[in-house]
C-alpha cells in the first residue's frame, strides 16, 4: 500500500530511520506480507507470501525489520501460527517475529530525543487497531508528535474506535464499514484540527476516501510524513 | 413467539438495521454508556489483569476436566436433593421441562433471564405444551411483550427507547401513553407480581454451577430471579454444561469480573445462591429443583483445541458493547441467539456453519472484544481460525465453496505477489488501468463496494520502489 499509493511515507521512513542513526536498506523483491489473504481465510497464499518476507530478511542480514505500518509488523510478528505442526518454519519466522518493529516503537526505543520534521498546525491520532491492541502501540506515536515543533495533539475520545475498514470487511459489508468511519469523523470534525494521523496507512486511505465523499476538508498524513515534515 | 432473523442473510439484516435512525441512537448511547461505566468500574481496580488471568486459568482447568466437574456436580446435587438431568440436545430439554411442568400440573411458569432457555427456544416448546411462560426480568418481558427477541445478552431491550415501552405497555396492558419511566416500572411489577402469585413452576439459566457443593448461582439486579427461584413450588433451571467451575471459593473472582464487565457494578443487587430444595416446611425455595444440563454442541467446542476456549465465555456482553459493528446493526440483525462478536464465534459452532456463513467475517478485526473480554478469550483468533476452515476447509474435509471469484482472486494474487518482476508488471498495468479506464474500474465487485460510500484511492505515479532506485542511483 505504501509501496503503491502512497511512496512519501516510504520515503519519509528511509528519512526517519536515517535520522535515528540507522542504515537503511530495503529489498526490492518485497510486495506483501500475506495478511490480506490470511485475514480473508485463504492462509495457504497467505503462508507462502510469508514464506518470502522471512527469506528476504534472513537474505538481508539485518539487525531489525521496520514497517511504517502497525497492522503488517502485527502480521509479522504473529506469523507463528501459519506454521503449526512445522518447526523448522515456525523456529524462522519466530526469529523474524522477533527483529521485526512497528516504526514509531522503533523510534522511541531508540531513544530518539528529535525527529527531522516540523509541522504548524492542530493533528489528531488514530490509534490504528492492530498496533494499538496487538503490538500495544500507544504512547509511542503520542511522545513522538510532541517532539514535532509547531505541532498541537488534539486527543479524540473516538480515538481508539476503529476505522471501519477492516481489510476485504470494507467491501464485503460497505455500508457498516462506512458508518464506522463516519462515527470516527464526526468525532474527528468537532476538534476543529487540520489533520488526522495514524500509524497505517490503510486506516488513513479508508478514511480519506470517506472524507472525499463526503466534501469534508482534513489532512490524512501518516505519523512518519509528520514527524519527517519538510526533511525527505 | 418472537422469531429471529434470517442469520444467512446477515448483510441484508445488517443493511436494515443501518436504516433504523431511532433504533441506532438507543443502541450508540448505550453501548456507550455501558464501555464508559466498565471503564470507570475498573479504574477502582488495580489487579484488573490479574483478574482476568485467573479467572480464565479456573475456566482452562475446568474445561480440561469436565467430565470429572460435572458429575461432581451432578452427585453433589443429588445428594442435596436437587434431580438432575442430561440434555444432548434443545429438543431434549425442551421435552425435560416440558415433562417437569406436567408433572408440577403448572400452566404457568414464571422465568428470570437465561440466554440457554433462548437457545433452546423453550418458549415455544411450553406453548406448545399448553404452558404459557412469562418472562420477569423487565428487559426480557418488554421484548416479550413486543413478540421480538433479545437484542442483547445482558440487556435484551437496549433498543427500545422510553417512547418506545410507553406506546408498548399502552398496547400490551392498557397504560397511560405519556406515562413516565417510574409508572411504567410500577405497572410492570403490578403485572409480574400477580404472575409470581399464579405460576406453578419456575425456570431460571445460571451463571455458575458448583461442582463441589452441587450449588447454582444466579446474579441479577431487578430481584425477579429471587422470586422466580423461591416463589414455586417446582423450579427447574436449565444450565449449558460449560458453567460448571470446581469451588465454592472460584465464585470470587467471577463475583469480581462480571458485573463490572457487563454493567459496570462491583457487584449485582442480588447473587442467589441454589443448594437444593427447601428441606423444612417453612424454608425459602422450591419444594422441588431439577438442574437440566445442557451439552447442544458444547461438547463438540470442547473437542477441538482451538474453538475450546469460546466455551470460557461467562455472557458479560462486553464484547457486544466494545465492537463496533454491534454498536451499528445491533444485535437481531446476526438473526443468532448470541449476537455480537462472542456470537459470531460460537453460532457456526453450536449450529451450523452453513447456516452462520456469514457471521466470522461481519468483523473489522479491530481487536476491541479481545480487549474487554473479562476471561481473556481471543475471539479475533477464533474469527481467523473460522474463516480459514469456511474458505479453505476443515482438516480432511473441503471448504463450502472451492471456487469462488474471491479465492481466484487470493490465488492470483499470491501468484503475482510471489515474484519481484510479475508484481513490478501486474502493477504498471493497473497504474495504466486506472489512468485510462478508471471509471469502469470501479463498476467492478471490489472497487464497485469500495465506492459506496467512498473515493478510491489512486496509485502513486511513481511507487516506492522506483523512487528509492532512482536514489540508490544518485548515491
Amino acid at each position: 500500500m505504501v509501496d503503491q499509493c502512497w511512496p512519501e511515507i516510504g520515503l519519509a521512513t528511509v528519512a526517519l530511520l536515517r535520522h535515528a542513526g540507522c542504515e537503511v536498506l530495503f529489498d526490492p523483491d518485497q510486495t506483501c506480507c500475506g495478511q490480506p489473504a490470511c485475514n480473508s481465510g485463504y492462509q495457504a497464499p497467505g503462508r507462502a507470501l510469508a514464506q518470502r518476507v522471512i527469506e528476504q530478511f534472513e537474505r538481508a542480514r539485518a539487525d531489525a525489520l521496520v514497517l511504517p505500518s502497525g497492522s503488517c509488523a502485527a502480521q509479522i510478528r504473529h506469523y507463528g501460527p501459519l506454521f503449526a505442526g512445522d518447526d523448522l518454519w515456525l523456529q524462522r519466522a519466530r526469529a523474524v517475529a522477533e527483529r521485526t518493529f512497528e516504526l514509531t516503537q522503533f523510534l522511541h526505543q531508540r531513544g530518539l530525543g528529535s525527529v527531522p520534521g516540523r509541522f504548524a498546525g492542530r493533528v489528531t491520532l488514530h490509534d490504528a487497531c492492530h498496533g494499538l491492541r496487538e503490538l500495544g502501540c500507544h504512547g509511542e506515536p503520542r511522545a513522538l508528535l510532541a517532539l514535532v515543533p509547531g505541532l498541537q495533539l488534539v486527543e479524540s475520545d473516538q480515538a481508539d474506535a476503529c476505522c471501519g475498514f477492516g481489510g476485504t470487511f470494507a467491501v464485503k459489508y460497505p455500508e457498516i464499514s462506512v458508518a464506522i468511519a463516519d462515527r470516527k469523523l464526526d468525532a474527528i470534525a468537532g476538534l476543529g484540527v487540520d489533520a488526522v494521523t495514524a500509524g497505517d496507512a490503510s486506516c488513513l486511505l479508508h478514511l480519506r476516501g470517506r472524507l472525499q465523499r463526503r466534501g469534508l476538508q482534513l489532512r490524512t498524513l501518516h505519523l512518519a510524513e509528520i514527524l519527517a515534515a519538510g526533511a525527505f | 413467539m418472537g422469531q429471529h432473523l434470517p442469520m444467512e442473510q446477515f448483510d441484508r439484516n445488517a443493511r436494515a438495521a443501518l436504516q433504523d435512525q431511532q433504533q441506532r441512537q438507543a443502541l450508540l448511547q448505550a453501548t456507550l454508556l455501558f464501555g464508559e461505566r466498565r471503564r470507570a468500574a475498573l479504574q477502582q481496580v488495580p489487579e484488573w489483569e490479574a483478574w482476568r488471568s485467573h479467572a480464565r486459568a479456573v475456566k482452562d482447568h475446568t474445561l480440561a476436566h469436565l467430565d470429572r466437574y460435572l458429575e461432581q456436580f451432578a452427585s453433589a446435587a443429588e445428594a442435596r436433593g436437587t434431580q438432575v438431568h442430561w440434555a444432548r440436545d434443545g429438543d431434549e430439554a425442551c421435552s425435560i421441562i416440558a415433562a417437569i411442568a406436567r408433572g408440577a400440573g403448572a400452566t404457568l411458569a414464571v422465568k428470570s433471564k437465561s440466554m440457554t432457555t433462548e437457545e433452546v427456544h423453550l418458549n415455544d416448546a411450553l406453548a406448545a405444551a399448553g404452558v404459557e411462560a412469562v418472562e420477569t426480568d423487565l428487559g426480557e418481558w418488554i421484548v416479550q411483550l413486543a413478540d421480538e427477541v433479545p437484542f442483547h445478552i445482558v440487556v435484551p431491550a437496549i433498543h427500545k427507547n422510553r417512547a418506545q415501552i410507553a406506546e408498548l405497555f399502552a398496547q400490551t396492558i392498557g397504560t397511560d401513553r405519556a406515562a413516565d419511566a417510574q409508572a411504567l416500572t410500577a405497572a410492570a411489577r403490578r403485572e409480574l407480581r400477580a404472575r409470581f402469585a399464579g405460576a406453578g413452576l419456575g425456570i431460571s439459566g445460571a451463571n455458575f454451577a458448583i461442582a463441589e457443593t452441587g450449588s447454582l448461582l444466579i446474579l441479577e439486579n431487578e430481584g425477579n430471579a429471587r422470586l422466580t427461584t423461591s416463589l414455586p413450588r417446582v423450579h427447574v433451571a436449565l444450565v449449558g454444561i460449560e458453567k460448571v467451575i470446581p469451588r465454592l471459593a472460584d465464585l470470587d473472582v467471577f463475583l469480581k469480573v462480571l458485573p463490572r464487565s457487563g454493567t459496570g457494578q462491583a457487584i449485582t443487587s442480588y447473587q442467589s445462591l441454589l443448594t437444593g430444595p427447601k428441606s423444612l416446611a417453612g424454608d425459602d425455595g422450591p419444594e422441588h429443583l431439577h438442574v437440566v444440563l445442557l451439552d447442544n454442541g458444547r461438547s463438540r467446542m470442547l473437542a477441538a483445541a482451538v474453538t475450546r476456549q469460546a466455551l470460557a465465555c461467562i455472557r458479560c456482553g462486553a464484547c457486544l458493547n466494545a465492537c463496533p459493528v454491534y454498536q451499528q446493526v445491533g444485535g437481531h440483525a446476526y438473526g443468532a441467539v448470541y449476537p455480537g462478536p462472542i456470537g459470531a464465534v460460537i453460532t457456526p459452532q453450536l449450529l451450523s456453519p452453513r447456516k452462520a456463513h456469514q457471521l466470522p467475517f461481519a468483523s473489522s478485526l479491530c481487536g476491541a472484544c479481545r480487549e474487554v473480554c473479562p476471561v481473556k478469550i481471543d475471539i479475533p483468533a477464533l474469527l481467523l481460525h473460522l474463516r480459514q476452515q469456511a474458505r479453505e476447509g476443515k482438516a480432511g474435509q473441503p471448504p463450502a465453496r472451492r471456487r469462488s471469484a474471491e479465492a481466484l482472486l487470493f490465488r492470483g494474487f499470491a501468484f503475482v505477489a510471489g515474484g519481484r518482476r510479475r508484481f513490478a508488471c501486474a502493477m504498471g498495468i493497473a497504474r495504466w488501468l486506472q489512468r485510462l479506464c478508471g471509471p469502469l474500474l470501479h463498476r467492478l465487485p471490489p472497487l464497485r463496494s469500495w465506492r459506496q460510500g467512498r473515493e478510491v484511492p489512486r496509485l502513486a505515479r511513481h511507487s516506492f520502489r522506483a523512487r528509492w532506485r532512482r536514489q540508490e542511483h544518485r548515491q
